[in-house]
């Protein structure tokens, strides 16, 4: 087990610099120069431009620049963005937090509902209600956050005013973007918790568990859920890895002050340091939470052996 | 105590006198898509306590529909009992409440199933599992039942029972899980055991170790028993007595030994003919010509009969009902019966 999680830390490592190696790769070759980008749209002294691009190494080759990226990388540094020549550690932190925020109460909308709601389409299958559940998860999974977000803002913050447009970091402005992060989600939550139940209510041990003469709550407690849930749990894991990555489209719709946001307005204005920092936090963050999935579901289903 | 509770208890004391189980004019019917399946269409059997009863026939014959009326455990929907009555101790169990069948189920009758790996639940230890029944039952502590079941893996034989009361289904082998299924089933000491197809799953040898096993506990403790196969080998030493089953109908009843001399239906006949024997080697292995009948149309008449070689114009107008078997001179064979309007010239040659 030890030894398990050692071995799945080092690979963290070998994905990370592979993902770094090719982001590095890809920013090199692009056209453009980052350094046309700093300081706003004044023509620049080609002095200024040129010590510039000595400071942030940009004249050395890849391969050198990509070695100093890492040897900082490893200190836990991940370098000096180009605008504004602050430490990229100390830019993305507070939007860390933000997105953290967001991911947190998105995952806690995601449970709640997507699990009530699978649960009860499984234990009342057939009915009106199973059917809606299956067309509307269907529906919700199929329509893009960037559409079910502009609707939400619509509704609730053009005509009823429930909700500031522009957030501010308040729990007030989180509700809407955790809103359209968790519906697709939820749906599909919604969709394994159901079928998964379905399938345990077919197993032969549930009809044991009856044979013995249990009380039907212990039957669905123990013997249903417990089991019902395990692939639920791996959804929620790699999901919730995905969001702490950042949302794209829900912050940048949201106007929200997180790491999603953060990397567009990077990608927009060339700012490497700052692209090249965000995905590399993303990629550990989803290893690292696929790993606690993998524990996880080792102390869940006792059949799981890590090796 | 509520007097569900005291019902409950009731059952159990009273009727000494008669059989254990009763079961009469039984029909249970699943509902699908296509229509009604009628899958027990009239079933009697009876056991006592101390008796064993093996119920044979093969997937789709009824046996294993039957075992689930009496324990109440029947998919429904879609199935359900259409018509008849089981009576344990005397008393028509069908006429009770959910929660009143509830208590009757691993407390005075217990069910054992084919396959213990996908019958014990995979992320529960076994001990666990077994301990379930003290509590569910008699409210036992945890750690009582967890004693309980030890005591229990003893009691079944499995080597280590301290140590491994922890463990999972699938840490153990076959022959070992069915114990624990076994030992699941003797917990509360039931006062009927139904066992479905209990040794299908295991290999030839351990097949043996686990029927005498169940054997012993039942002579131990003077339960009925009813033993579901599709195998006459498992039957041959453990029952008493054998009714033979075929599309959701009983056709031959008889003390277990008559029917491997003289069985008394065309059915039976032909399953005893399917069993490999060493001295036939080398010569192809009788089989019943014709598949088991589609439950959702029956044929009509005997539902044997567009598989029979005996089968006469009779046979596919009139249902045979259960004729009292005897002697070609007229001489008495207890517990014998046959559902076949030419039973005579099939005993009798």
């Amino acid at each position: 087990m030890g030894r398990y999680v050692v071995r799945r830390l080092g690979q963290l490592v070998v994905v990370v610099l592979g993902a770094t190696m090719i982001l590095f790769a890809c920013l090199f070759v692009l056209p453009g120069d980052p350094v046309g980008s700093i300081g706003g749209d004044k023509a620049r002294d080609p002095a200024v431009v040129k010590e510039l691009r000595a400071h942030y190494g940009l004249d050395d080759p890849l391969v050198v620049q990509y070695v100093h990226y890492v040897e900082k990388l490893g200190k836990g540094d991940l370098g000096e963005d180009y605008t504004q020549g602050r430490s990229v550690n100390e830019i993305l932190q507070p939007k860390l937090v933000n997105t953290a925020k967001l991911a947190v109460t998105a995952i806690i909308f995601d449970v709640i509902l997507g699990l009530s709601v699978g649960v009860l389409a499984a234990m009342r299958r057939y009915s009106v209600w199973d059917v809606s559940v299956t067309f509307l998860t269907t529906l919700a999974v199929g329509v893009p956050s960037i559409v079910i977000g502009m609707i939400l803002q619509r509704f609730f913050v053009v005509e009823l005013g429930w909700f500031p447009l522009i957030s501010d970091g308040s729990f007030n402005s989180m509700v809407l973007p955790a809103v359209t992060l968790a519906i697709i989600d939820a749906a599909l939550v919604a969709q394994i918790a159901r079928s998964t139940m379905l399938e345990v209510l077919r197993a032969d041990y549930v009809k044991t568990a009856v044979a013995k003469g249990l009380p039907r709550r212990t039957i669905l407690t123990r013997h249903i859920m417990r089991n019902s849930v395990i692939p639920v749990i791996t959804y929620l894991g790699i999901s919730f890895g995905g969001l702490l990555g950042g949302a794209l489209i829900t912050e940048t719709i949201f106007n929200w002050d997180g790491i999603g946001l953060a990397l567009i307005t990077a990608i927009q204005s060339q700012n490497n340091p700052i692209i090249v920092g965000v995905v590399t936090y993303s990629v550990a963050v989803f290893i690292l939470l696929n790993l606690i999935v993998d524990l996880l579901y080792a102390a869940l289903d006792p059949r799981i052996r890590l090796s | 105590m509520t007097t569900v509770e005291t019902a409950a208890e009731s059952i159990g004391t009273t009727a000494a006198g008669g059989p254990l189980l009763e079961v009469r004019d039984l029909h249970v019917e699943f509902k699908t898509r296509d229509g009604v399946a009628k899958a027990v269409n009239g079933v009697n059997y009876s056991v006592s306590a101390g008796e064993t009863l093996a119920v044979l026939g093969e997937s789709g014959s009824g046996k294993s529909v039957t075992a689930q009326a009496i324990m109440g455990i029947l998919d429904s929907p879609p199935g359900r009992v259409a018509q008849g009555e089981i009576l344990f101790h005397g008393q028509n169990i069908l006429a009770l409440p959910e929660s009143e069948r509830r208590k009757l189920r691993g407390n005075k009758m217990a069910m054992i199933f084919q396959d213990a790996l996908s019958s014990l639940n995979p992320v529960l230890s076994v001990g666990f599992q077994l301990g379930e029944m003290f509590r569910a039952h008699q409210g036992l502590s945890k750690k009582d039942a967890k004693k309980k079941a030890i005591e229990l893996m003893d009691r079944v034989r499995i080597p280590a029972a301290k140590e491994r009361v922890g463990d999972y289904a699938h840490q153990f082998s076959g022959g070992m899980r069915q114990r624990i299924m076994i030992a699941m089933a003797i917990a509360l000491e039931p006062d009927l055991i139904i066992a479905d197809e209990p040794t299908t799953a295991l290999d030839v040898t351990v097949q043996a170790q686990v029927m005498d096993l169940l054997a012993e506990l039942q002579r131990e403790s003077n339960m009925g028993l009813i033993l579901i196969t599709h195998d006459l080998g498992v039957v041959a030493d453990v029952a008493d007595k054998i009714a033979v089953m075929y599309a959701g109908r009983i056709v031959e009843t008889a003390p277990v030994h008559e029917i491997y001399k003289r069985p008394a239906h065309p059915y039976t006949k032909g399953l005893l003919r399917s069993i490999p024997r060493l001295d036939q080697k080398g010569q192809e292995l009788y089989a019943i010509k014709g598949l088991p009948p589609n439950l959702l149309a029956v044929p009509s008449g005997c539902a044997f009969n567009p598989r029979c070689e005996m089968a006469q114009d009779i046979c596919r107008t009139d249902v045979p009902p259960l004729h009292t078997v005897t002697e070609a001179d007229g001489g008495e064979l207890p517990g014998r019966g046959s559902a076949c309007h030419f039973w005579k010239e099939t005993i009798h040659g």
